[in-house]
This record gives structure tokens, sequence and C-alpha cells, in this order.
């Protein structure tokens, strides 16, 4: 396998010469920070170069916000044990920065009543925020176009509908989610639970559709260009026009399979949406849940979406409406 | 060719360690709904029949005649059982014995030579047991039947039924930081979830709405938060756990709230939420003055029943022997202590509560 795979420029083989420093930056305060160095095992799983590395202003703004975030979220889960460090570690997946109670609503809590929730949330958007604004000036600065950042706006999009727009319409920062790793999954059963099962939401559908759906554009794509390696076929563009090539292959392999073949350029694009309409489809669906349906399986019911079973069993009333 | 047999022996030894953390494929399925829904019960053999092992009535022994002379002729300060006659009092005096203190015997709650006397805690809590124990067979057919329960059911051998809970503060927290609101810890009421952790203080002794679940499609007058779901989810994962069974046995999941799709289970369930609190409040939590420190929990309050009290893990408890028609005495309600006048007093009130709720449940 690997006796002939150096004559391959698409290799897994470590190649090492000189760092590449990168192109001159135009003038700004700000420089690329760290000497580049070579990790053997990165390069395993990727570039072996780490480094330099650019923080800019927008990078520096966005890791202390978050930062801030993230010692607000952690130190009020070690004080919720009492600051015991050993139940910190034990109980580190159930513990949680909790949002205010319901009956606090719109208003700002005691810092202990869930002020430190909303506290960390505020820091915790503008560090995401910021992070988008580095990440769309980095694109340009290269010359890119901005694909990446507003692919990550679409994160952002579903992270506000969960933590702000819905808890806002709703009029109670309680309904938001809290910082936690087991806590916040309760809070998605639960919520899933309260507005009559999740999965009649026709968004949530769609989201699961491009989730799933993104796995496997990605399986199908990762699996076509490894597979088309041999012939180059990671030169898609140069290789686009002639016959034979790896770019041909594989979208004979695909016309040939399926009778349909994506093109070089729109297979990223398929990706590109797929990727993007996941949490744009989902903030929808949360975003309609409580503030417009309040039961989703009843409305698939009314809706004709959800199938009638027939009974099976004795018939079943419910104890405070019947026969008492 | 090292390197690859060491790989592949790692890659089996490392599939080896991780399906060593998976149930053996023996489980058993019991389809209770249409087919399709996943409504179906699982269960491994082993588990049933260690189950089965753990969960035996005893015999009784053999019934005896009402006749004269009566318990309340004979003895002293028999409140409860006085009408019985005395050879079938002292059968179930005996069977009491067994059920509850079989290594302490009578003096367990009687004071030697002076059976009479109240001065033993024990004595006035076995009385007011007996109270409950009536008041369970006459009044909730509707979710213990025709089987009933006696002081087996919960005690099996046990002077403290090995399964009750107090009211649960959680884990201390810091002063300015740290609100957990009730939850957020490996909670031992919800199969160790980050759920609540007091959910049976809030539906089995207070009576907070347990439905949450809107039954309009659009929103309407249920204004029921999420945290108050995530109460009832606990209060559910208790039930599911107490009871050895998942949420199909009486839920059609798809749709949880709907009565139509779930199980009859799901009715006797419904009562069995209405029993243990109307037990907890009228029973249990008022003889918290009478318990010696060592019995009451962490806050001072008095021990308290949920599901797994009598359920310990099997969804009919001891598999639904029926122990209690060997024990006429009791399925009547009888005596007429303070503490019984009390409770039908107590009685009295729950009944009309409940009647006004059912109104306010038919007028929306």
């Amino acid at each position: 396998m690997a006796v002939n795979e150096y004559q391959n420029i698409f290799t897994r083989v470590q190649v090492t010469g000189p760092a590449e420093e990168g192109i001159e930056l135009p003038k700004g305060i700000w420089e690329r920070q760290g000497t580049p160095f070579f990790s053997y095992w990165l390069g395993k799983i990727g570039d072996a170069q780490v480094g330099p590395f650019y923080l800019g202003t927008f990078g520096l703004l966005s890791l202390a916000f978050g930062l801030t975030a993230f010692e607000i979220i952690g130190f009020n889960m070690w004080a919720s044990v009492n600051w015991n460090p050993i139940e910190f570690v034990r109980q580190l997946f159930w513990l949680a920065l909790e949002p205010p109670a319901a009956e606090h609503g719109l208003s700002i809590p005691p810092l202990n009543e869930g002020g430190w929730w909303l506290l960390a949330g505020f820091f915790l958007t503008i560090s995401i925020v910021l992070w988008w604004f580095r990440m769309y000036r980095r694109a340009r600065q290269l010359g890119l176009g901005t694909h990446t950042a507003w692919a990550f706006a679409a994160a952002i999009w579903l992270y506000l509908v969960l933590g702000f727009i819905r808890p806002v319409l709703m009029g109670s920062w309680s309904e938001a989610v809290p910082f936690g790793v087991f806590p916040h999954l309760d809070w998605t059963a639960a919520f899933s639970l309260r507005y009559g099962n999740l999965f009649y939401n026709p968004f949530h559908m769609l989201s699961i559709a491009f989730l799933y759906g993104s796995v496997l554009l990605f399986a199908m794509h990762g699996a076509t260009i490894l597979a088309t390696a041999r012939y180059g076929a990671e030169r898609e563009i140069e290789q686009i026009v002639d016959r034979g090539t790896g770019s041909e292959r594989a979208a004979l392999f695909w016309r040939w399979t399926m009778g349909f073949n994506a093109s070089m350029e729109s297979i990223h694009r398929w990706a590109w949406w797929f990727a993007v309409l996941c949490p744009l489809t989902g903030g929808i669906g949360i975003l309609l849940t409580g503030t417009v349906v309040d039961n989703w399986y009843l409305w698939a019911v009314k809706h004709g979406v959800a199938p009638a079973y027939p009974a099976m069993l004795p018939a079943t009333a419910d104890p405070l409406m019947g026969a008492n | 060719m090292i390197k690859q047999w060491f790989a592949k022996t790692a890659g089996i030894a490392l599939g080896v360690v991780l399906l060593a953390g998976c149930e053996p494929p023996t489980a058993e399925s019991t389809q209770n709904g249409f087919r399709g829904t996943g409504m179906l019960q699982l269960e491994q053999p082993k588990v049933r029949e260690a189950k089965v092992a753990a969960n035996q009535a005893p015999a009784a022994s053999p019934a005896l005649p009402a006749t004269p002379p009566y318990a309340k002729d004979v003895y002293q300060n028999v409140q409860v059982l006085g009408d019985l006659g005395v050879g079938q009092f002292t059968r179930l005096m005996a069977a009491m014995t067994q059920w509850v203190a079989p290594e302490e015997g009578c003096n367990y709650c009687h004071v030697t030579g002076n059976l009479a006397s109240d001065d033993i805690y024990t004595k006035v809590v076995s009385r007011r047991m007996l109270q409950m124990t009536q008041h369970i067979n006459a009044n909730w057919n509707d979710h213990v039947g025709e089987t009933g329960v006696t002081c087996y059911t919960c005690h099996r051998g046990n002077n403290v039924p090995a399964e009750i809970w107090f009211e649960d503060p959680g884990p201390r927290s810091a002063a300015k930081a740290g609100w957990r609101d009730n939850q957020n810890t490996p909670a031992p009421v919800a199969a160790m979830a980050s759920l609540p952790y007091d959910s049976l203080s809030r539906y089995l002794l207070g009576d907070e709405e347990i439905r949450v679940i809107g039954n309009t499609a659009l929103p309407s007058t249920n204004t029921s938060s999420i945290k108050a779901t995530e109460g009832t989810y606990s209060l559910m994962m208790h039930m599911s756990d107490a009871l050895g069974v998942n949420c199909t046995f009486c839920h059609n999941t798809r749709a949880m709230a709907d009565w139509t799709q779930s199980t009859p289970q799901r009715v006797t369930a419904w009562y069995g939420i209405e029993m243990a609190r109307d037990l907890n409040v009228d029973y249990l939590d008022p003889l918290q003055p009478v318990y010696p420190e060592h019995r009451l929990g962490s806050l001072g309050d008095a021990p308290k029943a949920n599901c797994a009290t009598c359920h310990q893990g099997v969804n009919k408890p001891l598999y639904g022997a029926a122990m209690v028609k060997d024990f006429p005495s009791l399925t009547v309600e009888a005596g007429s202590s303070a503490m019984g006048q009390l409770s039908s007093d107590a009685a009295a009130a729950v009944a009309t509560s409940e009647a006004v709720d059912r109104q306010d449940a038919e007028g929306t």
C-alpha cells in the first residue's frame, strides 16, 4: 500500500520543507503570532505545520468575552457543589448554569437565581458574534468568498433562537436552554414532551433530513474523491474537461450508479446548502414551538400528517373526565 | 507484519472491551400496543428469575372463625382490630410479626408484660399503619384492585420498608453562585438523570400539576413551562424505575398525553399517584411527631411512600399475589381512635377537593 503512495500528490506521506509563512499582511496593528513548527501526529490527520496564527482585534475580544462566559459557567457549576473539586469532576456532566425560574419572566433576576445565566449568555453571544466578524474579515483579507462566515451565521441563528429570540417571544428567560451537558439534553427531551412531540414538527423533520443528508453527502463525496485519488482526482478543475481522468471516472461512477451525478462544482454547493439548511430549518421549527403551535402531535393530526392506528387495547379514558 | 498483527489484536481487544458493556441479546420483548408504535416491554429472563425469587409472598396460616370472645373484650387498648375473635386477632398479630419484625418478635412493638401499653413508638405507628392498610383496601380499589395490600407488600420482613423517601434538600451549594433550581445533579429519584431531585415532594406530597402537555394544537390556556415538564419527567422516571417498566407500559410515546392511545395500566397508575399522595398527606407525614429522630429524614420529615415502596421493581407488587384475601379484617375500615377520626375528616376534605378539581377539569 505504502509502496507507491509517494507517487501520488494526494497522499498520506508527510514531506517537510521550510515552514510556509503565508502571504504578506496588509499594514495593520496585528502580526501573525508564533514560530511555526511541525508535528508528526497532527500530520496524520491534517497539515503537519502548526502556526503561525493570526489573532486580530476581533479574535482577541472574542476570546476575552468567550473566556468570561466560560468562567461564569464553570465557576457556577463548581459553586453548585460547594467548591468541592472532587464532586466537580465526578458530577461535571450533570452540572449546569440554569436559566431563571418562570416567575421572573423577562426581568433581570437576582444574580444567583438566573442572573449569572443571563450574564453568561450575554458574554457568550458577544463572543460568538465577534468571532463571526473575525471569520468574515479573515476570508475577505485572504481574498476569499465569505461562505464559511455565512455557514457559521446559520448556526448562530439556531443559537439565538434557542437562547434569545424564542424566550423573548414567550416572555420568559426560563424557556431558554441551561448551560450544561446532561441538563441541556434533559431540556431538549422536556421541550419535545411539553410541546406534544417535536418529531411532528415539519421544520424539525426538514432539519433532520438536512442533518442526515449532510452526513450522506459527506460520505459520498469523501469516498468518491478518495477512490479516484489514484488518478489525481483532487485536481478536479484541471481534469474536468478531459477524458479518462479521475474526475470523469468519479462522475461516471455516480451517473452509472444512480443515473445522475453532481458536478465537481455543484457537489460543494449541495454540501454547503445541506449543512446550512440544517440549523436554518431547525431554528424555524424551534421558533414556531410554543409561539404558534402548542402541541405538534395534535397539529399533525389536524393536518393529516399523523396516522391513526387501529385500537388494540381496551378503551382507555382520562380518569378525570371519565365515569367518575 | 508485527505491526499489522499488533493492530489486529488491539482492534479485537478493543471490540471485546466495548461489547462487554452490552447486555446479552437474550432480552424477551412483549408487545403491548399496535405494531410499529414501539410499544413493547423488554426483560432479561435472568433478571426476571431473580425478581420472581425476591418477590414471593409468604404462606398464610389457616384461617380461624370469628367467634367470641372478641379481642376487645379480652385485651385492653385494642382500637382497630377489637371486633376480631381472639384466635383471629392472635393469628394476625403473629402474621404481622412475621411480616415486619421476624427477628425482634412481639417486643418490637409491645412492652414486655404489658401488651396494652403504647409506650413504644412502633406500636403507635403500626396501629396507624393498620388503619392505612384498611383504608387502602377499602377505598383504593381503583389502584390495588382485588389483590389488595398487607403489611408485607411494603415491609417484606423489614422493620422499615426498603423503599421509603424523605424530602431531598439536594447537595449543598455555595452562597452567591451555583443556584441549581433543584436539579442538575445525579438524582436518585429520577434514575440518576440531571432532572429535578425533589419531584416526590412536589407530586406525591404536594399536588403540583403533573399534566404539562396542552390538549389543543395551537396555544390556548396551557402555560406550563419546560421546567415544570422536567419535574413531571422526573416523577415519571421514578415510576418507570419503581415498576421495572419503560414509558410504553402506559403511554404511546408519540402522544404521551393522549389517554385514548394509552394502555389501561395508565389509569391504574394515575390512581396510584392519587393514592400515594393521599397516604403521604393523611397517614405517613402526620406521624412525624411520633418517630424518634433516627427515623426522620435530613430535614426532620417523616418517612413516606412512593411507587417503589410497594412495587419494588415489579409492575404488580409480589407479582400480584393476593395476600389480603387471607386477612379479611384488613379490607374494611374499622377503629375509633382519635387519629382514625382525624383521617376520615381529612379523607372527606380530600374527596371534596377532588370533586372541585374534577369540575374544573370538565369546565376546561
